[in-house]
């Protein structure tokens, strides 16, 4: 692409998307979204454990169901550890 | 004045929430400018401000007031509209006007330049959200290289090379479709 093709793209780029509006503002005060978020994450923040387990449940069943396959089923041990 | 100001970005570094509440009334408008200059869409530029605001208030302890706070925050605010950008598909940014435009048939000249405009922003649309941004900020918006430069986190040479990369690829992406620009 030579600079005359690049000028030719970039002036049909700002024709097919022209600048946005410079002095716009948003259309309504934002701080009441943002300490409704700050109140949110603080909230999630004082409750650790159910955060934990909301975040860990799932690694929980899974190391639960292997650890219960392997007690029943202790020659699938070097099929898990091919895996692993 | 200017001691003030500082106060308020020191205090911010320490984790004051007056200094957060205080800078997000003076910045939030700039802030929201430049997303809506990124993310051409204002809920979602709304909707940017809050979570940039929300990582900069996350971020208050690796601040530098020395850096000045408007730079930092637009740093900030860029790499939120990139992650929108790449977690978004592109052709839901095409507005209905333009989806319209290209179902109906090209028959007089308006209609073609209409079409012609919506294929490019389509195209332009489906380019990787880096290339996208820079040359939005560069090209469509005019802003300074240097200022897109440092709210990239690059150099102004890399600027260039991506607005370069930008254009070839929008190009290339027309005339596969049979438009030569």
């Amino acid at each position: 692409m030579n600079a005359h093709d690049e000028e030719r793209t970039k002036k049909l780029l700002q024709q097919a998307v022209p600048p946005v509006d410079a002095d716009a503002e948003p259309a309504h005060e934002l701080w009441p979204a943002m300490l409704r978020r700050l109140n949110v994450e603080s909230a999630a923040r004082q409750s650790p454990s159910w955060a934990w387990f909301n975040a860990n449940w799932f690694d929980g069943v899974l190391a639960l169901g292997l650890a219960s396959l392997v007690m029943l089923f202790p020659s699938s041990i070097p099929l898990l550890l091919y895996y692993l | 004045m200017q001691n003030e100001t500082n106060g308020i970005l020191t205090h911010f570094q320490q984790g004051s929430e007056t200094a957060f509440e205080t800078l997000f009334h003076q910045h939030q408008r700039q802030v929201y400018g430049w997303l809506l200059r990124i993310v051409r869409d204002p809920a979602a530029a709304e909707d940017l401000t809050i979570e940039s605001f929300w990582r900069i208030h996350q971020a208050h302890a690796r601040f530098d007031p020395a850096q000045g706070f408007e730079g930092w925050a637009r740093r900030i605010a860029t790499r939120a509209a990139l992650d929108w950008l790449r977690a978004r598909r592109p052709e839901s940014e095409l507005g209905n006007e333009c989806a319209e435009e290209l179902a109906a048939p090209a028959a007089a000249d308006p209609a073609m330049i209409a079409e012609l405009r919506c294929k490019t922003a389509l195209a332009f649309s489906s380019l990787p959200p880096k290339l996208r941004i820079a040359a939005t900020l560069a090209v469509i918006e005019e802003q300074p290289q240097k200022d897109v430069a440092a709210a990239l986190g690059i150099s102004i040479a890399a600027v260039k090379v991506r607005v370069f990369r930008a254009l070839r690829l929008l190009r290339k992406e027309l005339e596969r479709q049979g438009i030569t620009p």
